[in-house]
């Protein structure tokens, strides 16, 4: 057998596409196609497989979480905050959604030559209090300066440790019929707040990014709801990706309700104009939460005393219906598939 | 957004739709020709409301469906030139040419940029002087005027290093082709509302009389097509066939005049080729010849770029509204929106990808689940 020949056995698993696309970063299917049979297929393990926010993993005495992220969002410096506290928030979010009290997180930046001081202690102000509003520790990072023209401005990867509420059992194959569906607040907000301040649009009220750590209203429902099944932060991809993954992990169907959706209307506003979905569009502060009905007036009490969850609401339920399906009863009162978005949005034409 | 939710009233909704029910007697086609109205009775299964004699058979008014697979392939080879920034409405960057598209150029290297407004192309233009910097220019006569306002934009300016390659196309022309097709079924047009806010509806007058069909022209919300579809219902119930307007809150008979203007001194009609469909006698829109040194397809090598629609993809038929899109042996299966066969499947004014996103691809019926 010739030597070229070995690489037939084990062919590049994605065949649609011979180079990286950016929908393949968009949080829809594409991406998750890339996860599934690229690393997934390759470096598997009963942990990793769980496609959880994070893992849970045991360790003597304890049942920690462990996550990682990369923060490349371009502007740098958008409305309602930076790439710093989004930084900090997504991987604390993400340890919260594993039902974990946040511990400890690690810091990478990976900075283009070039970048300003100024807006580097700019960036590192924000991380500080961003942690500080947490309450995690910063105890290890990293730092490289890469050529003029080999990154963005400013990548950060943080990673997570946190150690997970005693009694909580949080998993994304664990919801099931009955279990309703609570969200804390407004969608599409930070998706939107991006794409404004990219397009130079400027709105009335202004839109801005609600990335925040929900660390400390979870950790007070975690203290007082044990019977929550799932948690997922629908960040990439929005609410609909999320609850697409939800009902595929757990086999269960899920009607949501249009009419309950929060929405601030300056961003529906902005999403009719640009043509966007805001179902589909990226959030950053935002919990689902997928618990019994009975725990639901609790957990909502506890929510709406804290600032990220004042808004907090029932949006929809779990069925034994066309399992793997997420639903939509329209506002004019007709049902509807929310599917999984292949790529990422792009704008509409007219 | 206040205005638009009371578009959006469940109970008025409801209460159209009765009307809708206690007047039809007998079935009804009726095509919507804009794909963004296709969009909405998908997006919230207005089917639901109407009764089963009536039926909806969707239109070519997909800007993105209808520009032809050579004009794609065209613009794919134009990104490739490494000084040329390709720019492009973003609904364009997915539609597969014959061999790649505009977002697997740009991953490859290219310099393809997605623009909100034709006015932005020019912005890229001063800021590149060393560039030619190229606007895909495609859409119905929504699009144009602001095409057109580039073109004279950069001709008063001295801008010379930006051009379009001219995809534009026209509805009336297509309306008039579709109803000479043998075998034409349809007995109704909803018309699209965008196109008549810039280009009225004294167009349709005429075809109307010549077909004897309702045109009713109609808006997007739930409330404005359902009205579009009561207001045509009650022309075919009564006999009739006349021009109606159901969008009266954004259309005028004359339409908006200084748009209508601008897009005539700058373009010409022009016989143009729509995909899938064939050569449509002026159908299209080409720069007239005082405005040739901003055509690409005058500055650039294209000529030798010639294409052949793929196997398999019945989205002529589609656009014509002889077929619908579950009526494909390829839909939900080879052709899917992460792996289109054709442009229907990609862009957000699509039938296909309408079907696949609201009904989901195992769901054959029409709006349901």
């Amino acid at each position: 057998m010739e030597e070229s020949d070995i690489n037939l056995v084990c062919p590049v698993p994605i065949s649609e596409y011979d180079c990286v696309v950016i929908a393949h970063g968009g949080g829809g299917r594409m991406s998750e196609q890339l996860i599934s049979k690229m690393f997934f297929s390759q470096f598997g393990n009963e942990y990793l497989n769980k496609a959880h926010d994070g893992a849970i993993i045991p360790f003597p005495g304890k049942k920690l979480a462990f996550t990682t992220d990369s923060y490349v969002v371009s502007p740098v410096f958008f409305p309602g905050g930076n790439i710093g506290e989004l930084a900090v928030n997504g991987t604390v979010n993400d340890l919260v959604c594993c039902g974990a009290r946040p511990l400890y997180i690690s810091l990478a930046f990976i900075i283009e030559e070039g970048f300003l001081m100024n807006d580097l202690w700019k960036i590192v102000l924000s991380i500080s209090g961003a942690a500080k509003k947490a309450h995690v520790r910063i105890v290890t990072g990293d730092t490289k300066v890469v050529e003029k023209g080999k990154g963005d401005k400013i990548y950060i990867n943080t990673s997570g440790v946190g150690e997970i509420f005693p009694g909580l059992m949080i998993s994304p194959d664990r919801c099931r019929p009955g279990d309703i569906i609570i969200l804390n607040g407004t969608i599409a907000d930070h998706g939107i707040s991006i794409l404004s301040k990219r397009q130079n649009l400027s709105f009335e009220s202004g839109i801005i990014s609600d990335t925040a750590s929900l660390s400390e209203m979870m950790g007070e429902v975690f203290e007082n709801c044990k019977g929550i099944h799932v948690l997922r932060d629908p960040t990439r991809g929005g609410l609909a990706s999320s609850l697409n993954e939800i009902a595929t992990s757990s086999g269960v169907g899920i009607t949501i309700y249009e009419d309950a959706i929060p929405m601030n209307e300056d961003v529906k506003g902005a999403c009719e104009l640009m043509g966007f979905d805001p179902l589909y569009v990226a959030n950053e502060g935002k919990i689902l939460i997928f618990a019994p009905e009975k725990e639901a007036g609790r957990i909502i009490d506890i929510m709406k005393r804290h600032r990220e969850g004042k808004d907090s609401v029932i949006i929809g339920k779990v069925t034994d219906e066309d399992n793997g399906i997420v639903k939509l009863k329209t506002l004019v009162g007709s049902t509807r598939i929310v599917d999984m978005i292949s790529g990422e949005q792009l704008p509409r034409i007219c | 957004m206040k205005y638009i939710d009371d578009y959006r009233d469940k109970d008025l909704v409801e209460i159209i739709a009765a009307r809708i029910e206690k007047i039809t007697t007998r079935p009804w086609t009726i095509m919507e020709i804009c794909g963004g109205q296709t969009h909405s009775i998908m997006k919230y299964g207005l089917q639901e409301f109407l009764p089963e004699k009536v039926s909806l058979v969707h239109g070519p008014g997909c800007p993105v469906c209808v520009t032809p697979l050579e004009l794609i392939d065209k613009a794919i080879y134009l990104s490739s030139f490494p000084d040329v920034i390709m720019t492009s409405f973003g609904d364009m960057l997915r539609v597969p040419g014959s061999e790649s598209d505009l977002l697997r150029s740009r991953a490859r290297g290219s310099d393809v940029r997605i623009v909100y407004s034709p006015l932005d192309v020019l912005k890229i233009a001063k800021e590149n002087p060393g560039k030619k910097v190229v606007f895909f220019a495609i859409g119905f006569e929504t699009t144009a005027p602001s095409v057109a306002l580039a073109v004279k934009q950069a001709g008063k300016t001295g801008i010379d290093n930006f051009s379009i390659l001219c995809s534009h196309v026209l509805v009336p022309p297509a309306i008039r082709s579709i109803m000479s097709l043998p075998g034409v079924r349809i007995q109704g047009f909803l018309a699209a509302g965008h196109v008549c806010a810039i280009m009225g509806y004294h167009e349709y007058h005429e075809i109307a009389e010549k077909y004897r069909i309702p045109v009713v022209v109609t808006g997007f919300e739930p409330v404005d097509i359902l009205t579009g579809i009561n207001k045509t219902i009650e022309q075919l119930e009564s006999g009739n066939s006349h021009v109606d307007n159901a969008y009266g809150r954004v259309v005028t008979e004359k339409g908006n005049i200084p748009a209508q203007n601008m897009l005539m001194e700058v373009f010409e009609p022009v016989d143009r080729q729509w995909r899938g469909i064939g050569v449509i006698k002026g159908g299209g829109l080409k720069l007239r010849d005082e405005y040739a040194s901003f055509d690409a397809e005058r500055l650039f090598p294209l000529g030798n770029i010639k294409a052949e629609e793929p196997e398999g993809c019945i989205a002529g038929e589609i656009l014509q509204g002889l077929k619908k899109p579950d009526q494909c042996s390829s839909f939900g299966s080879v052709c899917t929106p992460d792996k289109p066969l054709g442009a229907p499947m990609v862009s957000s004014e699509g039938a296909c990808s309408a079907y696949y996103r609201y009904s989901g691809s195992q769901k054959k019926e029409y709006g349901r689940v």
